[in-house]
């Protein structure tokens, strides 16, 4: 075994091996080892972090017909640097009557709920930190962490805007977490595991052309997890001013706001691990670990491009279309597919692959031309009505 | 005493500790989060318990889930957070007494329990513990029933709610 083959166990064996020699004890050289892994891969999270923030505002800028950063440095480069640098001396507030242990942990848990995610990423076939048995389970589980810590925040603000604010995206985020669960059980049942790197190795075909419909009610179902528009009406700069992070200053809005980046890309890459091969590409995954990881980045920084496209194109709806939406659509859809996939993998297990993908591809193909009739003839009444209470109202004048 | 036990002490303080805080607290809000902490430490214990699929669920269903509700409940029908009146009611004696009675219960019924003394086998490697799982929840000759009966209350509850909660035009 070379380190070009597996670099993280060579790596942790050498550091281990060197601690030992230092007379330290083997089961304490083994997690202090562990440790300085989380650390290390934390440490480039943040960094990642960091240029999210120019890819973010360079993208943003070229779909709004500017430029974007482009002063410091080469394109801007360095521009984030200056931007941390400003939220690092910027004043810390504190808002009078806020309760402060809730109000100082709630920016922490945010950050928290989204490093959290990366304890199951598989970067490459042989680096990645837990192949749980439950990883899809898992990510709806860091979800809710992330949701207690926008409640906390909202709440302990001591401010009317900042606690609607959380009510809203908590009744987004608890909401879509359904849907979102029921189509993470479809790569479930093509993989027979919930493990990710066991549904990345299952993946000789990808997942999203077996079930484009999951993919979509996934990648829509984790805009509104992100609460970026068209779900972003927590925000909702005309009513609430910011939403649930308007009393937090400097640094700690930081952690809100750097939090939110490394979430989108986070589900950019869940995205591609669930419906698009993850780490896989033509075999070249085999070649090296480190050409993996550039496939696994690169596929994520796709996801996250897709995530910025919907948020700067589509407007901001309604919170009573957002439930309706998500009620009324796109959770009984997510089940039905559910079941219809189930059903046809059941029936079309020992049929030949080109049988199983048209299958698959078919019955996709019929949810979602029968729930869009079921949308049309919905609406059709909705403007109906609308119309309706219109003339009455012209009657009465 | 082996580093899991050293966990399990910690963690299981933790969570008394925090239990207790969510009875103690007069803030309401807070008591919340403490027992969303109690909640994470139960967790932790079923970690520990090589449970893992278990732990995850329960950190989506309790936190994720219930204690969000208790949260939304609080501050949607209180306006002052914080209580003026006593914590303790005229039964506080009978209460303390059932929960003495359940603990001396439970420790009799488990000390006559030939596996109490015992240290778990350790798990064969390769052992899919969520597919054993699944297996058991839909073989007849385990858990099917339970299973089933368990999703007819929950849908029961369903079913009253909407009920409960449906404006008739």
């Amino acid at each position: 075994m070379n380190f070009w083959n597996d670099p993280l166990k060579v790596a942790a064996d050498w550091l281990t091996g060197i601690f030992v020699g230092w007379g330290m004890n083997d089961v304490f050289a083994q997690v202090l080892v562990a440790f300085l892994g989380v650390l290390m891969l934390i440490t480039i999270l943040m960094v990642v972090d960091i240029f999210l923030v120019w890819i973010e505002r360079k993208v943003v800028a070229r779909f709004q017909d500017r430029i974007g950063p482009n002063r410091l440095g080469p394109f801007g480069l360095i521009q984030p640097f200056a931007d941390i640098i400003k939220l690092m001396i910027k004043e810390d507030t504190t808002p009078d009557g806020a309760d402060k242990v809730v109000y100082n942990l709630a920016p922490m848990l945010s950050m928290m709920s989204v490093l959290i995610l990366w304890a199951v990423v598989p970067l490459a076939p042989v680096m990645l930190g837990v192949d749980l048995n439950a990883g899809a389970l898992f990510i709806i589980a860091a979800g809710s962490i992330g949701t207690l810590s926008i409640i906390m925040a909202g709440w302990s603000s001591n401010n009317k805007f900042s606690v609607i604010g959380a009510f809203r995206q908590v009744a987004v985020m608890v909401s879509f977490e359904i849907p979102m669960l029921a189509t993470l059980l479809i790569p479930t049942i093509f993989a027979g595991s919930m493990g990710m790197n066991a549904i990345i190795q299952s993946q000789d075909i990808w997942f999203v052309l077996l079930s484009p419909l999951a993919a979509l009610i996934f990648l829509i179902a984790a805009i509104a997890e992100l609460g970026r528009a068209p779900f972003d009406l927590a925000e909702g700069e005309s009513e609430l001013v910011s939403g649930y992070n308007i009393e937090y200053s400097g640094m700690k809005f930081g952690m809100f706001y750097a939090g939110e980046l490394l979430h989108a890309f986070t589900f950019g890459g869940f995205w591609a691990i669930f419906f698009f091969g993850g780490y896989r590409f033509f075999g070249l995954e085999k070649v090296s670990p480190f050409l993996a990881i550039a496939i696994i980045l690169f596929k994520a920084l796709v996801g996250y491009w897709v995530i910025m496209w919907v948020k700067y194109t589509v407007m901001r709806i309604r919170i009573d279309q957002m439930l309706a939406f998500n009620w009324k659509f796109l959770t009984p859809v997510a089940f039905v597919l559910v079941m219809v996939t189930a059903l046809m993998n059941a029936l079309l297990r020992d049929a030949s692959s080109w049988l199983f993908i048209t299958g698959m591809l078919l019955s996709n193909v019929i949810v979602a031309w029968i729930s869009l009739e079921f949308v049309r003839s919905a609406s059709k009444k909705e403007r109906e009505r609308v119309e309706g209470v219109k003339q009455v109202v012209e009657a009465h004048h | 005493m082996t580093a899991e036990q050293i966990i399990f002490l910690i963690v299981a303080g933790v969570t008394l500790a925090s239990a207790l805080l969510v009875v103690t607290t007069r803030n309401l809000v807070h008591a919340a989060l403490w027992l969303v902490a109690t909640l994470f430490g139960v967790a932790i214990i079923y970690t520990i318990l090589n449970a893992g699929f278990i732990a995850v669920v329960q950190v989506v269903v309790y936190i994720g889930a219930i204690a969000i509700l208790f949260i939304f409940a609080v501050m949607l029908t209180r306006r002052e957070l914080r209580d003026n009146t006593p914590q303790l009611n005229k039964n506080w004696w009978s209460g303390a007494l059932v929960a003495v009675l359940t603990f001396v219960g439970l420790a009799f019924l488990l000390q006559g329990w030939s596996g109490f003394s015992k240290t778990a086998a350790a798990i064969p490697s390769g052992f899919d513990a969520v597919a054993e799982l699944g297996n058991q929840l839909v073989s007849p000759e385990a858990y099917v029933l339970p299973f089933e009966v368990a999703s007819v209350l929950l849908l029961a509850a369903m079913v009253g709610a909407v009920y409960v909660a449906f404006t008739r035009k």
